[in-house]
């Protein structure tokens, strides 16, 4: 059985249908990486999957859970599936530690000192051991995001949504961001990622979805279908991004 | 007994009106002059006169406007002078309102960036032709919407003279309410009188902020 | 000027200004802590609530912040008992604070919570909070830093207003100095004094709130 399951989901803005009936299934360890063009409605589609926007219809079901529905406990879908923003999003007024600690003492009520071990653990492995009580402001970008990864991953997720996570970063700053990923990754963390790092979705994914004007155009193995992409627009697309 | 009617109330308190309006322009516009004035000397750079100015705002800003009515009243006749509530209250709402105008324009010169002081005094400006030249046309763009803003508390402030016997709207609404014991729907027009003056003046406020976070 | 001040004369009189100080302190106090929880709930009612409701509030919030505080006052002490509602000076006095520094506090609190990021949100939502925890975790925690300056502006403010609910007769500091004004005649000594109080007690204020919000939001 599939850990997330998309079946032709629906998604307008006004008149403006972002999402034309997308279907994907993915499994406990894919590195799932999604590309396209802005517009093409990716972003759309992983926040749909935990919940942040709704959809008109089709279903998603993640980790069980079905998303979207009236009665869907957002809140025990979203214990499991961990997002990571294009923006980082930490909380100002937090230190390092205080952002990851947060969800685990309000949401699991973990105790205090239990939490601040599991801060700890997480922010050593994303590298930031001797950051935790830094306020975000002290941080560069790429600390800042290490942090929000962090952030997410001390509430022990089943899947992590990456939307974006490295294009508000300086040129520099991606690869520690992206090196965390991999780490991840190799650890058999299951991982969705919108992202433009064309290299790194062929190198670390497991699989490929290409989106097109609100549809999954293309999916397969990375390397075979950077390799040779089928469809003229991925042709195109590919051309012109690497 | 007199009996009154509800157009006899509200001509009544429409009568009276006409001294709240007279008395907010006069505060709002001497307070104005004088403020400017403070302002000069506030960002001047001379000790003396900042330090005055400072003890003006700081008194004018802690002390309830009706403590400096009240000392407006009674202190002038203690020289001899006859005061009436009419010249206490223009004189206390007039240094009110400049303490406030003061301030709130303080704000807006300070926030010019200091490359524009560094280069007008480089391009041998004197402090006056500064602000004149320089500072104060970028500050009065973003000066009006705060100014506006202020110029409804001049207006609400004109309804504490009424306690010095000034007849102003606040005054005619607790003498109605004396002469035909309707308080509820004295105190309500009194309200809607003094909400058709604000309202305006608020909603002005709210829209020439907005316009200039567009703009920026 | 022939006119000597005489200051000597309001020594008797001590305990009345003792009495209406700690009253004002004590009215400023009280009303603060419940307009400002009135203030919080009017701005989370405008951002996150019914649009009805927001309609309502906002409605409240324009005419209380249009209309002059001693009017407001003069509403509830006499015109409510019109309408079968009698309350005594003292409280028609905290209700009038209350619903004054509540519509304030609503503005205040409500551009606080609108500067808070979206993103902010989204990430705690993300994380599994509920819309309640994000609220007072993040968003008001946040909201709170950035608007406590003005609100402890709008506080101080409310103090030196209350000055007005002598007027109905409740016994606070300047009701003291009327009190002893019409005793001894020295209304420009009384009223000094007590205006010099005022400015005391405003300066104090501050320097109370600074310290207060130094030991909330733990200085960075």
């Amino acid at each position: 059985m599939s850990l997330v399951s998309i079946r032709d989901v629906r998604k307008s803005f006004g008149p403006n249908e972002v999402l034309k009936g997308v279907s994907l299934d993915i499994a406990k360890g894919d590195v799932v990486a999604i590309i396209g063009r802005s517009g093409s409605g990716k972003s759309t589609l992983l926040r749909c999957i935990n919940g942040l926007e709704t959809y008109q219809s089709g279903t998603i079901v993640a980790d069980g859970i079905e998303v979207g529905g009236a009665a869907t406990n957002l809140r025990e879908l979203r214990r499991h599936v961990g997002m990571v923003f294009q923006q980082f999003n930490l909380f100002p007024h937090l230190t390092a530690a205080e952002n990851v600690m947060l969800a685990p003492t309000v949401v699991n009520k973990t105790s205090k000192a239990e939490a601040r071990a599991t801060a700890a653990e997480v922010l050593a492995k994303v590298g930031l051991s001797e950051k935790m009580d830094a306020y975000p402001s002290e941080l560069s970008g790429g600390q800042q995001q290490r942090v929000a990864i962090a952030r997410s991953l001390a509430m022990r997720p089943k899947v992590l949504l990456c939307d974006e996570i490295t294009s508000a970063l300086d040129p520099e700053l991606v690869n520690e961001v992206l090196r965390v990923v991999e780490q991840l990754a190799r650890e058999g963390m299951t991982l969705i990622l919108v992202t433009h790092e064309m290299r790194f979705a062929r190198d670390v994914g497991t699989k490929l979805v290409f989106m097109h004007h609100g549809k999954v155009h293309e999916e397969g193995v990375p390397k075979e279908v950077f390799a040779a992409p089928r469809t003229p627009e991925l042709q195109q697309f590919v051309g012109q991004v690497s | 007994m007199l009996q009154f009617s509800f157009w006899d109330i509200l001509s009544n308190l429409l009568v009276a009106t006409q001294w709240t309006i007279v008395l907010s322009l006069i505060a709002f516009f001497c307070g104005g002059i004088v403020g400017l004035i403070l302002l000069f000397m506030r960002t001047s750079r001379i000790a003396p006169l900042e330090w005055f100015t400072k003890i003006y705002i700081e008194f004018f800003q802690g002390t309830p406007l009706l403590m400096q009515l009240f000392l407006f009243f009674f202190g002038i006749a203690l020289f001899g002078i006859e005061v009436s509530p009419w010249m206490a209250a223009t004189l206390a709402l007039t240094f009110w309102t400049s303490a406030f105008l003061t301030e709130i324009w303080r704000g807006c010169v300070e926030a010019i960036p200091k490359g524009q002081w560094e280069a007008s005094s480089s391009l041998a400006l004197s402090y006056i032709e500064q602000m004149r030249y320089v500072i104060l046309p970028q500050a009065s763009r973003i000066a009006v919407a705060p100014t506006v803003g202020f110029s409804v508390q001049v207006i609400k402030g004109t309804a504490l003279a009424s306690i010095i016997g000034f007849v102003e709207l606040t005054k005619a609404g607790t003498m109605l309410n004396n002469a035909t014991f309707r308080p509820f729907l004295v105190y309500s027009l009194v309200a809607l009188i003094y909400f058709c003056l604000c309202f305006p003046l608020s909603w002005w406020a709210k829209k020439i902020e907005g316009r200039l976070n567009v703009a920026r | 000027m022939s006119y000597k001040l005489q200051f000597a004369e309001l020594l008797p009189y001590w305990n009345v200004l003792l009495y209406g100080l700690v009253f004002t302190i004590a009215l400023t106090i009280v009303s603060t802590a419940v307009g400002i929880a009135v203030g919080t709930a009017g701005a989370a009612a405008r951002t996150f609530g019914p649009v009805w409701l927001g309609r309502i509030v906002a409605v409240y919030v324009e005419l209380i912040r249009n209309t002059p505080f001693i009017v407001q006052l003069f509403f509830i002490f006499f015109g409510l008992p019109a309408l079968g509602l009698k309350l005594s000076e003292t409280t028609a006095a905290f209700l009038a604070m209350v619903i004054n520094l509540g519509a304030y506090s609503t503005e205040i609190i409500r551009a606080g919570i609108e500067a808070v990021p979206k993103g902010h949100i989204e990430a705690g939502l993300s994380l599994a909070m509920t819309k309640w925890e994000v609220l007072r975790r993040i968003v008001l925690n946040q909201a709170f830093r950035k608007i406590y300056p003005a609100l402890s502006s709008q506080i101080i403010i409310v103090m030196l207003g209350s000055a007005v609910v002598s007027q109905i007769s409740a016994e606070d500091l300047t009701y003291a100095a009327n009190f002893i004004a019409s005793r001894n005649f020295r209304n420009f000594e009384v009223y000094l004094l007590v205006a010099l109080a005022y400015l005391v007690l405003a300066m104090l204020m501050r320097a109370a709130l600074r310290a207060l919000g130094r030991v909330i939001f733990k200085a960075r």
